[in-house]
């Protein structure tokens, strides 16, 4: 067996499986804050419970993604040490400081928020919990800056063959960063707002503590609304600056073999993949070309021309990655997040009345579109990450001559399933907490029993 | 001093912090199942990490980034070099982490029990693991002449190795077990005390073999000569008088007293290893030093302004941190785990 293709595989396994756990971490962080902070403003004992329901979900989620984050950090080293020798100059940067700046902010304050209860004044501890949002959207920004390098490399040279840092702002304010950090952080947000609707409007259907809920529904409907607006702007940004950067990406993620001008968008694509031509397509026309300049003409470049630039620019080699592959994640993200656009309106809707009625349907479609979030996110990211091959680092390295020449077959077979299997039994259990804890609402331990005597917001110090 | 020390000095501070922070982290999940027996007991045992574990934990993680950044060739030939032993730490840390945040939220007697297993497996191996691995740092590995490992899983796992790990794991524990002195009440202080003082031997007895076999197996004689100088020996006087602080129960003082152990034990490691960072027993033309496993001067130069903002901000508040939660846990405490 090839030893790229199992240590691809086992990348692509473990990272989609930590981006399972991160949205929800990076969205549902700030909701808790929000209502956290709801609660502290307006002394109403409802947004404390909600706090504490919402919040008892964020630690079970937000506990796989730490334990998986880890394997990540050493995922480079493991299978990519050439890579890590090539670029780490560069790459290990960003690494560390999201370590140092995020990571300890994060962890650090989420344990006393969780064991600070009755440690902290109430301002305090809702401040503690803005920190840990602040924290988790910090490590996605660093994260971020580190892929960015590897999609559009800027701020570096080579020298003594490799790849050296030349201006640490230049990496850090990478063009390609403003594209992806808005989209992955309201990704999050959107994320984050479709489980709480999905589980609020569970509770609604069967009129079970509904004051709790149908206020999470109206934040979540809100949050959601804006969020998934900003996203498919977001998205749309990102392929335009994919078409400026990455046009090869572009090309596949349409099945466009042949330059077209004006560019029409691809409904349904049929392709022959070993001869690499269309067999059969539902086409609207002019459409890419408005998703790539924001108007009716222009040319988009196709497949095939593009293969015969690169060969000329980077040498004689195949530098198409797969089209199946992007074509179909591009379309699942893309289908994904316009239904969730029409949900989020139509639950936006629903909270305007005086009463949310949640019919039996609702509450289905509810629950299923919570998985809608995370069908995109995975999607998008093969999407980001496929569409780059051949290249590890777009126009730098090869992905061939990047994994580690002392890890044999076997030991990365070994690991491979390893890693799958304990990945496997943890989200049994994941899924088993949260859905016990989702569907037993308000617990009677919890929350109920006010303390009467700190009704009364207050932003000083902590009290033992 | 050029950037290279620096940052060799700085990712010393990183492993320091990281073990004496995981280090009794580690021991409270070993002594888990020997020192509470029901299960009120195990959560107030947990708790006394609860706020803290993840935090510590992240000092592995900067570590881990710190290397990458500035010694990208260590980073690369370390964790591709010590691969799948690397992986058991993974996963132990992995079901460990899980198991702090699992165990309490299912009352079934047989999922807690599970749970319960895995935090003291996943701080067992760990705990074992990194004194392997440090053992095997200062000893050397088969390191050819483009920096890759060719020696394969087992020739990690000589005797040596195994003595540095036996002691790795009596000094965490015993660590891990004056810490829960200072943290709980009642028959379970009494549990920790004896079980303080029961360890302390042991723990003693495994550090000074293994600082003997050090002898036999490290260039340490031509490196240092035989008088290793100061670290080694601070550390061996402060691990004899936790002895004699644990048997007048002032534990505050005994926990200074390890910590002190562990942080002069690792600088001994990096005083012995200077200035290479992995040493190759094929040829020590081929050891991997601080020089040429080195990112650029540009880099180690940004991240030292990096590092020197940012790691005094974050001891500031882990130090808070531990100061909200100083008081000790009883049976009756708010519990989360
Ligand atoms: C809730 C999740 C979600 C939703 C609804 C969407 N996306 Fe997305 N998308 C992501 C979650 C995501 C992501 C996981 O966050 C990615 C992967 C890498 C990245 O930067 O963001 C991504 C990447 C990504 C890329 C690749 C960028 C690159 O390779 O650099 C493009 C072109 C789009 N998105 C475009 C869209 C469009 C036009 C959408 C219209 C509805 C859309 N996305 C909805
Ligand atoms: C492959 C690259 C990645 C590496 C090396 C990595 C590393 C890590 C590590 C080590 C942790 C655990 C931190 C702790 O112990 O507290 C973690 C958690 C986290 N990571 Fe990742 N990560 C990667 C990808 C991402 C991406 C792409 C994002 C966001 C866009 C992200 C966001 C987060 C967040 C928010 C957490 C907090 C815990 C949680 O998510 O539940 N990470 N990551
Ligand atoms: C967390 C979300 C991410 C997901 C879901 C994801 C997904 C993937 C997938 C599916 C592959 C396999 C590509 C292929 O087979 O062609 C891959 C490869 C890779 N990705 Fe990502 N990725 C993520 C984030 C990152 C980040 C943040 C980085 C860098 C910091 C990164 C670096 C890499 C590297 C080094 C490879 C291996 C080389 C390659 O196959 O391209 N990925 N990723």
């Amino acid at each position: 067996m090839d030893p790229l293709i199992l240590a691809r595989l086992q990348f692509a396994i473990t990272t989609v499986y930590h981006f399972f756990f991160v949205p929800l971490t990076l969205g549902l962080s700030i909701i808790v804050a929000v209502m956290e902070t709801l609660y502290v403003r307006t002394g109403n004992a409802a947004y404390k419970q909600m706090t504490k329901f919402w919040g008892k979900l964020f630690l079970i989620n937000f506990a796989m993604g730490v334990v998986t984050g880890i394997v990540q950090e050493f995922q480079f080293g493991m299978n990519w040490s050439e890579y890590s020798r090539m670029v780490g100059d560069i790459f290990g940067a960003p690494l560390a400081i999201e370590a140092l700046l995020a990571f300890f902010l994060e962890s650090t304050f989420l344990g006393i928020w969780v064991f600070g209860w009755d440690k902290l004044s109430k301002g305090l501890h809702a401040g503690v919990m803005w920190l840990v949002a602040i924290g988790s959207n910090l490590s996605a920004l660093w994260i971020l800056i580190a892929n960015s390098f590897m999609q559009q490399p800027v701020g570096f040279v080579i020298r003594n063959g490799r790849a050296e840092m030349d201006n640490f702002f230049t990496l850090a304010l990478n063009p390609n960063i403003w594209e992806q950090f808005p989209h992955v952080l309201t990704a999050g947000l959107t994320t984050a707002a479709f489980f709480v609707l999905g589980i609020s409007a569970y509770h609604l259907a069967r009129k079970h503590q509904e004051d709790v809920f149908r206020r999470s529904f109206q934040i979540a409907a809100v949050v959601g609304t804006l969020a998934i607006f900003m996203v498919t702007l977001g998205g749309h940004g990102q392929a335009q600056h994919m078409v400026e950067t990455q046009p090869m990406k572009m090309a596949a993620a349409e099945a466009l073999w042949k330059t077209e001008s004006p560019a029409s968008f691809s409904l349904l694509t049929i392709g022959d993949l070993t001869q690499r031509e269309e067999v059969f397509s539902i086409r609207i026309p002019h459409v890419l070309s408005l998703l790539a300049y924001n108007q009716l003409e222009g040319e988009v470049k196709g497949i095939y021309d593009l293969q015969a630039a690169y060969e000329e620019i980077y040498g004689p080699g195949d530098y198409i990655p797969p089209v199946a592959i992007t074509y179909w994640t591009f379309r699942i993200m893309v289908g994904a997040g316009t239904l969730m656009l029409g949900l989020a309106v139509w639950a936006l809707f629903m909270v305007m009345g005086e009463q949310i009625a949640i019919s039996p349907r609702a509450q289905k479609i509810f629950f299923w579109a919570q998985f809608l979030p995370y069908a995109a996110n995975s999607a998008g990211w093969i999407l980001t990450e496929v569409g780059r091959t051949p290249w590890v680092v777009f126009g730098v390295m090869r992905m061939e001559d990047a994994v580690s020449p002392a890890v044999s077959v076997g030991e990365l077979l070994f690991t491979l399933i390893g890693f799958t299997l304990v990945y496997g039994l943890l989200m049994y259990a994941d899924v088993y907490l949260l859905a016990k804890y989702a569907k037993a609402g308000i617990g009677s331990d919890e929350g109920l029993q006010l303390d009467t005597e700190d009704e009364m917001p207050s932003f000083v110090g902590a009290h033992d | 001093m050029d950037l290279n020390i620096v940052w060799f000095i700085l990712i010393a501070v990183l492993y320091i912090g990281y073990f004496i922070l995981e280090g009794f982290d580690f021991g409270v999940g070993i002594l888990l199942p020997f020192l509470a027996k029901d299960d009120q007991r195990r959560r107030v045992v947990i708790n006394t990490i609860g706020p803290h574990w993840d935090g510590n934990e992240v000092w592995l993680i900067t570590a881990g980034g710190a290397t990458f950044a500035a010694f990208p060739d260590w980073y690369a030939t370390l964790f591709s070099g010590f691969y799948l032993a690397l992986f058991l730490m993974l996963i132990a840390l992995i079901v460990r982490g899980v198991a702090f945040e699992f165990r309490s939220k299912d009352e079934n007697p047989r999922w807690r029990a599970l749970w319960d297993w895995m935090i003291f497996i996943g701080s067992l191996i760990p705990a074992l693991l990194w004194g392997v691995a440090f053992a095997n740092f200062v000893r050397g590995v088969p390191i050819d002449v483009d920096m890759n490992y060719v020696g394969g899983f087992f020739n990690l796992l000589n005797w040596y190795a195994l003595l540095g790990g036996l002691a790795s794991l009596a000094a965490f524990t015993l660590h891990g077990a004056i810490y829960l002195s200072l943290k709980v009440e009642g028959d379970l202080l009494e549990g920790a005390r004896r079980a303080a003082r029961r360890l302390w031997l042991p723990a003693v007895a495994m550090l000074f073999l293994f600082v003997g076999a050090t002898y036999l197996e490290t260039d340490i004689i031509e490196k240092l000569g035989i008088n290793p100088g100061a670290s080694p020996i601070i550390a061996a006087a402060a691990i004899l008088v936790t002895g004699y602080f644990l048997r007048v129960q002032r534990e505050g003082w005994a926990f200074i007293m390890t910590s002190v152990t562990i942080a002069f034990s690792v600088i001994s490691f990096f005083v012995l290893l200077f200035p290479r960072v992995l040493v190759s027993s094929l040829n020590p033309e081929w050891s991997l030093t601080i020089y040429n496993a080195a990112s650029s001067p540009y880099t180690l130069k940004v991240m030292l302004i990096v590092a020197l903002i940012f790691i005094p901000i974050v001891l500031a508040y882990q130090g808070w941190s531990y100061w909200i939660f100083r008081k000790r846990l009883t049976v009756e405490s708010h519990l989360e785990y």
